[in-house]
C-alpha cells in the first residue's frame, strides 16, 4: 500500500511513530523488500521526518570487526571523525555507504562505514575494556567532531536512517541489497524534537539498537544517569537514552533482559505489596537502586542485539504492539496488517502484556 | 442490488473510502472488502442499512461515528473499532487492538477472541440509545474506564491467554454510570477503586441472554453453555465518582 504521488495534497493525518521487527531463529537471511514492505503498510504512521532500519547478519565476510557508520553535515567533520578513528582503531576497510539517488531523500549528509579493529596500544583508556574504550571513542567523535556521528557500530549488523518516510530511505541506502536474520524498522512522526538525520531511529550502540514508538518522558532524569556513567547523550532524542541503557544494563551490570525491562517498566507498588516477601524486596531494591533508569511515559519497542529480538510496552500499554508467529519466524508490529503484508499465514497473533517483554532467542 | 466486491489489495485508505462512498451512493447495500490491509477509516460515518464483509485485516478506526450499517470482519481487526459508533453492528471473528468502542454511543460490537486495553471507555447512553460490547475472550487493562453508559459483556472463553486473569487491572476506574457483566466473576483487585462485583439479578440475566443469544449466533455457539456459568455485574458506585477530587469535602 504505497502513498500516492503527491501524497502531501491530502488533508493531515493523525498518526503515531510505526514500528516493525522480525528474527529468524534459525539464521536463515530475509531480504530487505520484507521489513521495506511491511513499514511501507504503516506508511500513515510517519510524517517523513524520520525512517530507518537495523539489520544484523549483514556484513558477515567482516563479522569480527566494528562496523562504524558515521554521518557528517561536512567533509572537514568527517575529516576530524575518521582522524579520531585512525588514531584509536585499525582501520581494515573505509568506503562510502552505498546509496541510491532518489528524489524523495534531499540534501542527505555524507555517508562512511569504517571495519574496525582496536588498536593493540591504545593512545588512551587503557584501562577500559574493549567494548568501553568503542563506546568512549565514538561518544567522543560524536561529542567533539564538530558534526559527524557515530550511528552504528556493532559487529556484523548495521543501522540505516534518515530524513523520509522509510521506504524511501531504505531505497537511498539500497536496503533491497541486503539480507539478514534480523531487521527491525521505524516510520517517525516526531513529537517533541526536531526531524533532523541522527534523531531518526534506530538508535545504536555497539550491538543494541532499539526502535521506539511513543515518547520518554523521564528523559531529563535518564540522560542524568547515564553521564554519571559515561554516556552522552549528543543525538537530541529520547529514544538514544534507551540505547544506552541497555548497555549499561544488560551488559555493563549484568541483569538479563527481563530483569531490565522490569527496570524500564516496573510492577506498580499494589502489585509489589501482593507479593511474596522475597519478590517484595527484590524489586523494591529494583526500584531504589534503577529507579533514574525507569522509563516514564508511552512506549513501544523492539530491542536487537544479533542474538534475539525482545519487545516490551510500557506498563499500563500506551502504545500498540502485536507479536506473530510463522515457523522459524517471529515478527512484532504496530499492526497487524504490516506482517500480514508480508506474511499472510500466521501459526499465532497476540498482543503481549503491557509491561511483560517478549524476548525472541536465536537457536542457531 | 447484487453484492458488491472491491478489492483493497494494494489500495491507498483514501481511495478505498472513495471507493465505497461511491458505491453506496450508487445504491449497492452489500459492500465485499477483500484483501484488505490496514486502511483505515473504513465505513466511518457511513448511515443506513448497509452490509460490509470484511476479508483481511481493517485497519484504525474501523466504522468510526458509524450509525447504521452491519459490518462482519473474517478475521482480526486493530486499534479504535467503532470509535464513538452511533448506531449499526460490528462482529469480528478474531482479536481486536485497543480503545475498541471508545465512547459508543449506540449499536453493538462483538468481538469472539481478545480485546486490547481500554476497550468501551467513555461509552455513554440516552434514552433508546444503549451501547453494548460483547468480548468472547479476555481485556486488557482499563476496560469500561470512566464508562458513563451501556453494557459491557466479558466471557473470556475464546481467548489465547489461558494464564491470563479474565480482564486486566483498573476495571471500570473511575464509571459513573452503565453497566460491565463478567461470565464467572473477576478478581477484586482487577477492578478500579471502590468498585465491587455482585451476583446478576433477573434483569440482567434478560439483558445477557438477549444479547449472548445473538453473540453465540454470529458464532455458531452455543449460547446455553455460555450462559450455563453465573454472571456478575460491576456498577458504579457514585454518579459521580470525583465530585470531592478537587473541592474540600
Amino acid at each position: 500500500m504505497k502513498a500516492p504521488l503527491r501524497y502531501y495534497d491530502y488533508e493531515k493525518d493523525i498518526s503515531g511513530c510505526g514500528i516493525f521487527g522480525v528474527i529468524d531463529k534459525k539464521r536463515n537471511l530475509i531480504k530487505g523488500d520484507m521489513p521495506i514492505a511491511a513499514m511501507t503498510c504503516m506508511h500513515d504512521r510517519g510524517n517523513g521526518l524520520g525512517g530507518g532500519f537495523a539489520a544484523y547478519g549483514i556484513y558477515p565476510d567482516m563479522a569480527d570487526l566494528y562496523a562504524f557508520h558515521v554521518m557528517s553535515s561536512s567533509q572537514s567533520a568527517l575529516d576530524r571523525a575518521e582522524e579520531m578513528i585512525k588514531a584509536h582503531f585499525e582501520v581494515h576497510e573505509s568506503q562510502p555507504i552505498p546509496t541510491r539517488k532518489t528524489l524523495a531523500i534531499k540534501s542527505p549528509p555524507l555517508m562512511w562505514r569504517f571495519f574496525l579493529s582496536v588498536k593493540e596500544t591504545r593512545p588512551r583508556w587503557r584501562s577500559l575494556s574493549e567494548e568501553d574504550y568503542v563506546v568512549a571513542t565514538l561518544m567522543d567523535i560524536n561529542k567533539s567532531s564538530g558534526g559527524a556521528y557515530v550511528f552504528s557500530s556493532g559487529k556484523n549488523m548495521g543501522a540505516f536512517k534518515g530524513v523520509g518516510f522509510p521506504e524511501d530511505i531504505a531505497e537511498f541506502f539500497r536496503l533491497d541489497e541486503y539480507a539478514a536474520y534480523i531487521w527491525t524498522g521505524h516510520n517517525r512522526f516526531p513529537t517533541n524534537t526536531p526531524g533532523w538525520w541522527g534523531g531518526a531511529h534506530p538508535f545504536t550502540l555497539l550491538n543494541w539498537s532499539i526502535v521506539h514508538n511513543g515518547e520518554i518522558s523521564s528523559y531529563g532524569i535518564n540522560r542524568r544517569y547515564l553521564c554519571m556513567h559515561d554516556y552522552e547523550c549528543t543525538l537530541m532524542t529520547d529514544t538514544e537514552v534507551v540505547a544506552y541503557l541497555l548497555d549499561l544494563l544488560i551488559r555493563k551490570h549484568g541483569l538479563s533482559r527481563r530483569m531490565a525491562s522490569w527496570v524500564f517498566a516496573p510492577p506498580f507498588w499494589d502489585e509489589i505489596a501482593r507479593m511474596s516477601e522475597q519478590d517484595k524486596q527484590a524489586f523494591t531494591a529494583l526500584r531504589m537502586v534503577y529507579g533514574p533508569a525507569m522509563l516514564n511515559g508511552p512506549f513501544a519497542i523492539l530491542v536487537g542485539d544479533g542474538k534475539s529480538l525482545m519487545g516490551l510496552n510500557d506498563r499500563i500499554k500506551l502504545r500498540p504492539l502485536l507479536v506473530a508467529e510463522s515457523g522459524d519466524r517471529v515478527f512484532m508490529s504496530s499492526e497487524e496488517s504490516a506482517v500480514r503484508d508480508v506474511c499472510p499465514e500466521l501459526d499465532k497473533v497476540w498482543m503481549p502484556k503491557a509491561g511483560e517483554p517478549v524476548i525472541v532467542e536465536l537457536e542457531a | 442490488m447484487d453484492k458488491f466486491t472491491l478489492d483493497a489489495g494494494g489500495v491507498y485508505y483514501r481511495q478505498l473510502n472513495e471507493r465505497i462512498r461511491e458505491a453506496v451512493a450508487a445504491g449497492n447495500t452489500d459492500i465485499e472488502l477483500i484483501n484488505v490491509r490496514g486502511q483505515r477509516y473504513i465505513a466511518d460515518a457511513l448511515d443506513g442499512e448497509l452490509n460490509f464483509k470484511i476479508v483481511g485485516v481493517p485497519g484504525q478506526d474501523l466504522g468510526a461515528f458509524m450509525r447504521g450499517p452491519k459490518i462482519h470482519v473474517e478475521g482480526n481487526a486493530q486499534d479504535g473499532v467503532g470509535n464513538t459508533m452511533d448506531d449499526g453492528e460490528i462482529v469480528i471473528d478474531g482479536l481486536a487492538g485497543d480503545v475498541l468502542g471508545y465512547a459508543m454511543r449506540g449499536g453493538r460490537i462483538m468481538v469472539r477472541g481478545d480485546v486490547g486495553y481500554r476497550v468501551g471507555i467513555h461509552m455513554k447512553a440516552y434514552m433508546e440509545k444503549v451501547p453494548v460490547v460483547v468480548i468472547g475472550g479476555k481485556a486488557g487493562d482499563f476496560l469500561g474506564e470512566y464508562m458513563a453508559g451501556g453494557a459491557i459483556i466479558l466471557l473470556g472463553m475464546f481467548t489465547g491467554k489461558p494464564d491470563a486473569p479474565i480482564a486486566g487491572r483498573s476495571l471500570g476506574t473511575g464509571m459513573h454510570g452503565g453497566v460491565i457483566y463478567v461470565r464467572g466473576g473477576v478478581p477484586v483487585e482487577q477492578l478500579g477503586p471502590h468498585l465491587k462485583t455482585e451476583a446478576a439479578d433477573d434483569a440482567d440475566m434478560e439483558t445477557l441472554t438477549r444479547h449472548i443469544t445473538a453473540f453465540a449466533d454470529s458464532f455458531g455457539l452455543n449460547a446455553k453453555e455460555i450462559l450455563s456459568v453465573p454472571f456478575v455485574r460491576v456498577k458504579p458506585f457514585s454518579h459521580r465518582p470525583y465530585g470531592n477530587l478537587y473541592v474540600a469535602a
